[in-house]
């Protein structure tokens, strides 16, 4: 069994493997990384080094895209 | 005779150094569904629409985007920051919008509580402020109050966007004298934001001077809304006409148009 970490994505509990990062977990959740922004800790993450980030314990990340809005 | 005059072609504005035809900008949100948000805003003829950031809904990550119906290559996304009630919220939400689609021209919006929602002016002036600093290129949605628009302007914001009426509301132009004296007030584009109703509306804010309108329930509200969104082209591109074509003088006295020569007696 391999080591989990507990983070929070857009408010809700999530349990990762300790050393995930960023890219794999947005590949885990399926999302197009073209099509979305990344906030860590309230600090914008720069798309180009979602692979380089590894996730820590108690992360709280944000992933947002674009919607229909005045 | 060929064409209209200046109803086309070279009739052109300009905000943050970009260059467009439409004088009507869209708002995306409030359709019944995808479909008709991009039939609505391709019936429009605008060249800018407005966006909202918000969390990706984890549990469906693969439902279909915006951007699959109203592609940013065919449209200037203009993100905005429509919920947020105070300036670290506003500055937050633009920041990701940046990060997102690579955008840094965006519309701010910071907004007091319902039910008006009439903007957060100490909050605006804030988020402005940091906005700029960091780069973006700000619109700016705001009260129709002239000494706050001059403000705006003279800290950077691009463009100067008074409310017509509060959001979603339909009541048109509440204020039009206030829409009219920030106008002639400024040197950045003047658009009214939020209030629209329906086509006399937006040609009254163009026939004041507006360089654009922009609106969303007005269309999306409609019980036709391919219509409306017609409708609203038709209106923007006719209040602009009748700016430049120069209106008569207001009379309060008949003034016959027939001559009163060679009547028969």
């Amino acid at each position: 069994m391999s080591e989990t970490i507990a983070i929070t994505v857009n408010g809700e509990r999530r349990e990762v493997a300790a050393g995930e990062s960023l890219a794999a977990l947005l590949r885990a959740i399926g999302l197009d990384t073209r099509k979305v922004a990344v906030e860590r800790n309230e600090e914008i993450v720069p798309r180009s080094t979602y692979p380089e980030v590894t996730l820590a314990a108690g992360d709280q990340l944000e992933i947002v895209h674009f919607i229909g809005g005045g | 005779m060929d064409g209209t005059p200046a109803m086309t072609g070279d009739d052109t504005w300009e905000v943050a150094g970009r260059r467009f035809r439409s004088r009507l900008i869209v708002g995306t949100g409030r359709y019944k569904s995808l479909e008709e948000t991009g039939a609505a805003i391709a019936a429009s003829g605008a060249e800018i629409v407005t966006v909202a950031v918000r969390r990706v809904n984890l549990s469906d990550p693969g439902a279909p985007m915006l951007q699959d119906f109203v592609s940013p290559k065919d449209y200037t996304y203009l993100p905005n920051t429509a919920g947020c009630h105070t300036a670290s919220e506003a500055v937050r939400t633009l920041r990701l919008a940046r990060e997102a689609g690579g955008w840094n021209l965006v519309k701010l919006e910071v907004l007091g509580p319902p039910p008006y929602l009439y903007p957060d002016m100490a909050g605006t002036f804030e988020a402005a402020e940091a906005l700029i600093k960091d780069g973006f290129e700000v619109m700016v949605y705001c009260a129709d109050d002239p000494v706050a628009a001059k403000r705006l302007e003279d800290m950077g914001c691009v463009a100067i966007m008074p409310l017509g009426a509060p959001i979603g509301s339909g009541l048109g132009l509440t204020n039009p004298f206030m829409i009219r004296s920030i106008k002639q007030n400024a040197k950045v584009p003047v658009l009214v934001d939020a209030g629209i109703g329906t086509a006399s509306d937006a040609a009254k804010a163009m026939e004041l001077g507006c360089d654009a309108v922009l609106l969303n329930s007005a269309i999306a509200h409609a019980k036709d809304p391919v219509r409306m969104a017609i409708a609203m082209k038709a209106a923007v591109e006719a209040g602009r006409g009748a700016f430049l074509a120069g209106r008569m003088p207001w009379n309060y006295n008949a003034d016959a148009s027939s001559p009163m020569t060679g009547l028969i007696r």
